[in-house]
């Protein structure tokens, strides 16, 4: 067995797993903030109704992203030892900054979400709710800026082996930080959104709770909206970074062969790297060079000009990239006309609509996994890009067979918890905002 | 003092606090289905570490995350060559973050006893390997050229390394039965201050024999006291906690106990510190080849920006933390919202 192989595989599962629930998270947190803050400010029974329901749905979420997240912390030292020593020197910064300035917050506070409501006022529970949001938004920043270091390296220098940190801010805001984080943490609040906005067109199917489904439907869907649309931005703003500082991944997620000036967005096609052409390529004429260089008849690279040793895996790049982009659309169109609907009083009696969305809770889940397997697999066969390659990276001293070992551990605990965590958030979907939330009675 | 020694001691500052903290509740944890005897009972244990156990394993979190940036060629070595260990740890740690959370999610009482029990396994894994790990670092282990780990699993389970567990579960049980006496009430108490008696006879049984191998076999360990008798203050201190929570248990003093348990944690974890420094990892097969505070660090720049960000992050850490305990203060109370 490949060590390199089931390290990778290891990495992935777990990761994938992991970004199921931050997105999810940020996205809540910050649609609590706002449903808190109208509880503060109109002192509606139904808003704190509201609020309770989705902190313990919150609960539950960050608690598997907790339980998920150790492990990434650890991995990096059990699984690649060679890459930790080669980038301890700046990675790990970031990881202890992470606990430091947004984990330690996000805890504390979310303790006091879960059981403080009677215990403190009205306005430092509210508080509480912006300090998770804000903690938890600050969590993805810590690792984005580690991640995009690997993806565009920078404030650094080799010494002896090792990146050695020159210049703490350039390797923090690398050239790819910004970028991704914007585009991250937008697609969090999408994510969020929809997850609240799916559960509430349920509720409006099922003629239940009406009026707590009507008023979270209403924020969700404008939270829905405006991120939504502001993905196209925070996309084109990552896109035309990743051309300048990742050409091989542009060409890759484009399935771009031959430099081209004046080149095509790509809609559809299969790139064959074997014969290192795109069958079926149907795209916008000159569009990727409009968007990219602001010019129809600039040039791009191609995946040619690059050795071929250098190319990530053209399949899973571009189709994820692509599928990312498609759902990306789609939800500009759900939120929009869903919105219009809902302004017009027409949303609570249009089935179609009220299914598209309940069938569209966990989409931009899926669309950040695609959308991060293009980030990740479109840097390959890099692990730090330009600087050290995957396959250099991983734990010597680790057995493949311990690896596999762990990779079927990993798959049957994280199934379990996936089932159990799906099983509970049905449990509390199904009872509703007034069943009961957390058992509260004390039993003799 | 060079920045290796301050982030030496930071890291050592980060664990130990882990330790405190998380401690109590590892100890509530592990004694949990053996003294709660009813619904009542285990929900009041809940409750007694629900706001909290989260936090404090941020502690860890952020232990290990500085000891990745301060000391990257330790935290590559420990971590790959304890493999199996960390991931039988990891498993745990997952055990009881989901048990803590689905527990009271639904009302079946066999639902709840399967996570009475994930929750006192997921405790007893990380409370008895922890231990193990010290041991392990003071006891040193093989390390190859390339300086990774030139060991087996099972070589980590040697009988002085398994002692060292014990010894630090004992220390965990002891610290979260105090916890227990603290912050609940009734029948819990009482039996809570036996369990704990019986504790720290058995946590102070294995600290003498420990201490007595370690003087016989690993002398070297007490460099750092021969050459600095002022260092002598550290495991003096350490008794004289060990001591006072056993007056305090003798008499039933629940916060004076308490703070003495956690004086014998820093105390421990302090005697720790000074048998191996400046050593982070020695190698058991040539001494050449250990991992140092010095040879193991990051860049000086690294820790310089990472010394702000503690002295910039960590206030405002405590100061918050402080207040949320102030917050969930006094008994448990059961009416409430939460687990």
């Amino acid at each position: 067995m490949d060590a390199v192989l089931l390290a990778r595989i290891q990495f992935a599962l777990t990761v994938g797993f992991h970004f199921l629930y931050p997105p999810l998270s940020i996205g809540l947190a910050w649609f609590i903030v706002w449903v808190e803050y109208r509880y503060l400010t109109t002192n509606q029974a139904v808003y704190q109704a509201m609020s309770r329901f989705w902190i313990h749905i919150l609960g539950l979420l960050f608690a598997v992203g907790v339980a998920t997240g150790i492990t990434m912390e650890f991995q990096f030292g059990t699984n690649w030892a060679a890459y930790s020593r080669f980038v301890g020197d700046i990675f790990g910064a970031p990881l202890a900054a992470e606990g430091l300035f947004a984990f330690f917050l996000e805890s504390s506070f979310l303790g006091v979400l879960l059981f403080a409501r009677r215990r403190v006022s009205k306005g430092v529970y509210w508080l509480s709710t912006l300090l998770v949001a804000i903690g938890s938004t600050l969590s993805a920043l810590w690792i984005i800026i580690a991640n995009s270091w690997q993806q565009t390296p920078a404030g650094y220098h080799i010494v002896n082996g090792r990146a050695e940190l020159t210049d703490f801010w350039a390797a923090a805001f690398n050239p790819s930080t910004l970028p991704r984080y914007t585009h991250t943490i937008v697609a969090s609040l999408v994510a969020g959104s929809f997850f609240v906005a799916g559960i509430c067109a349920w509720y409006l199917l099922k003629k239940q709770h009406v009026e707590f489904a009507r008023r979270s439907l209403s924020i969700a869907l404008v939270i829905g909206v405006i991120f939504s649309l502001l993905g196209l931005f925070t996309g084109h703003y990552h896109a035309v970074q990743v051309a300048e500082t990742q050409p091989v991944k542009l060409a890759a997620f484009e399935g771009l062969f031959e430099t081209t000036p004046g080149a095509p967005m790509s809609v559809f096609g299969i790139p064959d790297a074997a014969q290192e052409v795109t069958h079926f390529e149907i795209g916008i004429p000159k569009l990727l060079s409009l968007m990219v260089h602001f010019d129809p008849n600039a040039e791009i690279v191609g995946l040619k000009a690059f050795p071929k040793d250098e190319w990530p895996p053209l399949t899973l790049t571009f189709y994820s990239y692509h599928l990312m982009i498609a759902l990306g659309m789609y939800f500009i169109v759900l939120t929009l006309l869903a919105l219009y609907l809902h302004a017009s009083k027409r949303l609570a009696d249009s089935r179609l609509v009220l299914n598209l969305l309940l069938y569209s809770s966990f989409l931009p889940l899926l669309a950040t996994q695609v959308g991060w397997i293009a980030a990740e697999v479109g840097r390959q066969p890099w692990i730090v890009y330009n600087e050290l390659r995957t396959v250099d990276a991983i734990s010597a001293v680790v057995p493949a067979e311990q690896i596999l070992a762990t990779i079927l551990l990993f798959t049957v605990v994280y199934a379990l918890l996936f089932a159990l965590t799906l099983f509970l958030l049905g449990r509390t979907i199904r009872r509703g905002p007034e069943g009961g939330l957390v058992s509260q009675e004390v039993a003799a | 003092m060079t920045l290796q020694v301050i982030w030496f001691i930071l890291v050592g500052v980060l664990l130990t606090v882990y330790a405190v903290l998380d401690g109590f509740d590892l100890g509530v944890g592990v004694l949990h289905p053996f003294i709660a005897k009813n619904e009542t009972e285990r929900r009041t244990l809940l409750a007694a570490v629900g706001p909290f156990w989260d936090g404090n394993e941020v502690w860890l979190l952020t232990g290990g995350g500085a000891l990745f940036a301060a000391f990257p060629a330790l935290y590559a070595t420990v971590f790959s060559g304890f493999y199996l260990a960390m991931m039988l740890v990891l498993l745990g740690l997952i055990l009881r973050v989901v048990s803590i959370e689905f527990r009271n999610r639904v009302e079946s009482p066999r639902w709840r006893a399967v996570w009475d029990w994930g929750f006192m396994i997921g405790s007893l894994l990380p409370a008895l390997l922890f231990g193990v790990a010290v041991g392990n670092l003071v006891r040193g282990v093989p390390l190859s050229a390339d300086l990774d780990f030139a060991g087996t699993f099972l070589s980590l389970l040697n009988p002085y390394a398994l002692g060292a567990g014990v010894l630090g579960l004992a220390m965990f049980v002891v610290h979260g039965a105090l916890y227990i006496t603290l912050k609940t009430d009734g029948p819990l108490v009482k039996r809570a201050w036996g369990v704990a008696v019986a504790a720290w006879y058995v946590f102070a049984l294995l600290w003498v024999v420990l201490t007595i191998v370690t003087a016989l076999t690993l002398p070297e360990r007490f460099g750092n006291l021969m050459a600095m008798p002022v260092v002598w203050l550290v495991p003096l201190f350490t008794l004289a906690a060990m001591a006072s929570t056993f007056r305090a248990l003798r008499k039933q003093q629940a916060g004076r106990g308490f703070i003495a348990s956690a004086a014998t944690i820093v105390g421990l974890m302090g005697v720790f510190a000074v048998s191996l420094f400046p050593k982070m990892l020695p190698a058991s097969n040539d001494p050449a080849l250990s991992l140092t505070a010095f040879n193991a660090s990051s860049s000086q720049l690294t820790l310089r920006i990472m010394l702000i960000m503690v002295a910039i992050g960590l206030p405002l850490v405590i100061a918050y933390t402080c207040y949320i305990y102030r917050i969930f203060g006094g008994k448990v109370q059961l009416s409430e919202e939460g687990y």
